[in-house]
């Protein structure tokens, strides 16, 4: 019995002291090790060789299909104009009469047809689809046995990650959030000064790097000599709460969200009384103008930390960007664009808040391969002369969608869950009239 | 899971599927992925209100009426091969097959697609369109944007232009007809990706 029990306090010594003195002092430091480097590379030696074996196995299985990448179906036609024309130039009856025809429902009836076969929005609610298996089996597409290589190589995979890499996750992150909850708890006891500021950012850029090693992230940064200032806002494409772990690594920021309860409760309660954050109350968040105007004096205070915002609302799944709610914009000041872009070939990041509560969503982060971003700094911009918060709106996020390579889509994110707003059925229908009705009109002058 | 992915094993029926649709294994694997994407709950079937959820889908004038095409009278869901069968309406036709005289009876054949759209304005089924059925129509498309009188005068004119019996109402022969010149392969077809 004291064999096994002095064998378990020596592994567990072992354990606390790599992950100490290998992971944690090193992330106090900004300092790298390098294992994650090594251990990335290794992974896309091993995830190309997949793929070749792969794409051979399909050649000789012609049965299984092929993704596709872009969609079941082509979309051609052209705008509503065109194609009714079209029909008028058909029929070639006295065109000063034929205004509606019957063929022009036909139009409505494709449009709807192609939307139900395919459209742009669905989906962006759940995961991108990978061009080739990571050899996860949440991706699995149609486990046909392809080599018994593969198998052994996914096999391997499971045991990796889940007995081996799982635990230290783990740990790291209990020591992460811990260490953030206790150590900005204690700096809030201090006066305010510089010291004190300078203290906070220390905690909480080690606690969101030991996180960040608790996930395997490798981040990069491109141009950060964009990074956001004192003062300004910083405004990013959301995927999923990771973003905020992302993006907190290199730079201190000041959240803004709903008081939740619980253990997030916990942790923002203490965060806030080392550094300023903006939380509200749930009843606070309804009304716009009590969160513009907090906002808006966070802002005004030069000297805060620069503000985080994600203006989709909600999190989409990475291949495109939806519409920003212009509410982010109208606060005045200087923003920040960001572009977050996950490599999803060694893993899923995007959180399908529909299927995976919080819990779940964490354990599936710590079991996949790593977690590889790509976070580009974008120049700050201002709001033109004559131009409305929503087109300034839309000018970041074309901005932030073409850094990324992302798809720049005008629908709502709000989609998820809500419905289409009726306005938009009598865009449609507008359209539509005007269209027939400019014929009633060339009529009439004839 | 991530997208879950379907395998041929998944589909119910898929060779008899595949042969009277003239789908490809692809086409219809995929098409059963965007059923289940569509089929939220998972229930296996799909009900007008998981067709709602699509966006482009409730901003289209006549949305509700195509939801309606792929619900039967009576019926609330709509089963995988189904789904399928009305979807293999709108591909486009394929002139070789024009040789060989079986050409009714596919369902992307010429007549089956204008039959298909008929059936959009014909809402009782009784095989005319309707004045009123026909107004149906036009109210969808244009609610708010032109008077009801302007709804009346275009109506009226559509009929008299292809009610050539007389019977103010449009059968399908005269539908047919006025709709003779129109190049429906290109209005009525979908391109599948291979």
């Amino acid at each position: 019995m004291e064999d096994v029990w002095s064998v378990a306090v020596s592994v567990f010594q072992v354990w606390m002291f790599v992950v100490v003195f290998l992971i944690m002092l090193p992330a106090m430091f900004g300092l790298s090790l390098g294992v994650t480097g090594v251990y990335i590379q290794v992974l896309v030696k091993i995830l190309k060789w997949a793929t070749v074996r792969i794409q051979r196995g399909r050649e000789e299985q012609p049965s299984v299909p092929v993704p596709l990448p872009n969609g079941i179906i082509e979309r051609e036609g052209g705008s509503m104009e065109e194609e009714m024309t079209l029909t008028q130039r058909h029929s070639g009856s006295d065109i000063a009469g034929a205004e509606f025809s019957l063929s022009d429902a036909l139009y409505f009836y494709k449009k709807g047809l192609e939307s139900i076969a395919d459209d742009q929005v669905t989906q962006r609610f759940s995961s991108e689809e990978l061009a080739s298996w990571n050899l996860l089996t949440r991706t699995n597409q149609n486990f046909h046995y392809i080599s018994l290589r593969l198998t052994v190589i996914w096999g391997l995979g499971v045991f990796v990650r889940y007995g081996i890499l799982f635990p230290f996750r783990i740990t790291l992150a209990i020591i992460g959030l811990s260490w953030l909850i206790i150590g900005t708890t204690l700096i809030g006891y201090l006066p305010e000064s510089s010291v004190k500021t300078w203290l906070s950012e220390l905690i909480h850029l080690t606690c969101y790097r030991i996180c960040a090693r608790g996930l395997s992230a490798t981040i990069n940064y491109h141009h950060r000599e964009n990074k956001p200032q004192k003062g300004g806002i910083c405004v990013a494409n959301h995927t999923t709460p990771i973003d905020i772990v992302i993006l907190a690594n290199d730079g201190c920021y000041a959240m803004v969200g709903q008081i939740h309860g619980g253990l997030m409760g916990v942790m923002q309660k203490s965060m806030v009384r080392s550094c300023p954050h903006v939380w509200f109350e749930r009843s606070e968040m309804k009304d716009r103008h009590t969160v513009t105007s907090r906002l808006r004096d966070h802002v005004a205070a030069k000297t805060k930390l620069p503000i985080l915002i994600f203006p989709e609302g909600t999190c989409i799944n990475n291949t495109s960007v939806m519409m920003f709610k212009k509410g982010s914009f109208e606060i005045g000041g200087t923003i920040h664009p960001v572009t977050i872009k996950y490599d999803p070939r060694f893993g899923d990041a995007f959180w399908n808040s529909g299927k995976y509560n919080m819990v779940s969503y964490l354990l599936r982060m710590m079991t996949s391969w790593a977690i590889v971003v790509n976070v580009w700094y974008l120049p700050p911009m201002t709001i033109q002369d004559g131009e409305d918060a929503a087109q300034f709106a839309n000018r970041v996020k074309s901005a932030i969608a073409q850094q990324g390579g992302l798809l720049d889509l005008d629908w709502d994110g709000g989609l998820k869950r809500g419905k289409v707003k009726d306005s938009l059925k009598e865009e449609q229908q507008k359209k539509y009239s005007s269209f027939i009705t400019g014929h009633n009109n060339r009529d009439t002058e004839d | 899971m991530g997208s879950s992915r379907s395998r041929m094993d998944d589909i119910p029926h898929a060779q008899q599927l595949i042969h009277e649709t003239d789908f490809s294994a692809a086409h219809l694997l995929r098409l059963h992925q965007r059923f289940k994407l569509l089929d939220k709950y998972q229930t296996g079937e799909l009900r007008p209100r998981d067709f709602g959820a699509i966006p482009a889908l409730a901003l289209n004038p006549i949305g509700d009426r195509i939801i309606g095409a792929f619900f039967s009278p009576g019926q609330e869901t709509l089963d995988f091969p189904s789904f399928v069968r009305i979807l293999a309406h709108f591909r486009p036709t394929d002139p070789n097959r024009s040789r060989d005289g079986t050409q009714q009876e596919l369902a992307n054949s010429r007549t089956r697609k204008l039959k298909f759209a008929f059936q959009l304005y014909d809402q009782d089924g009784d095989g005319k369109i309707s004045r009123a059925e026909l107004l149906q129509v036009l109210r969808a498309m244009l609610e708010t944007q032109v008077v009801e009188e302007q709804l009346q005068s275009i109506a009226e004119r559509a009929i008299q232009e292809a009610d050539l019996d007389k019977d103010d109402a449009i059968s399908f022969d005269e539908f047919r007809r006025s709709l003779e010149k129109v190049n429906i392969d290109h209005k009525m077809s979908i391109r599948f990706l291979k």
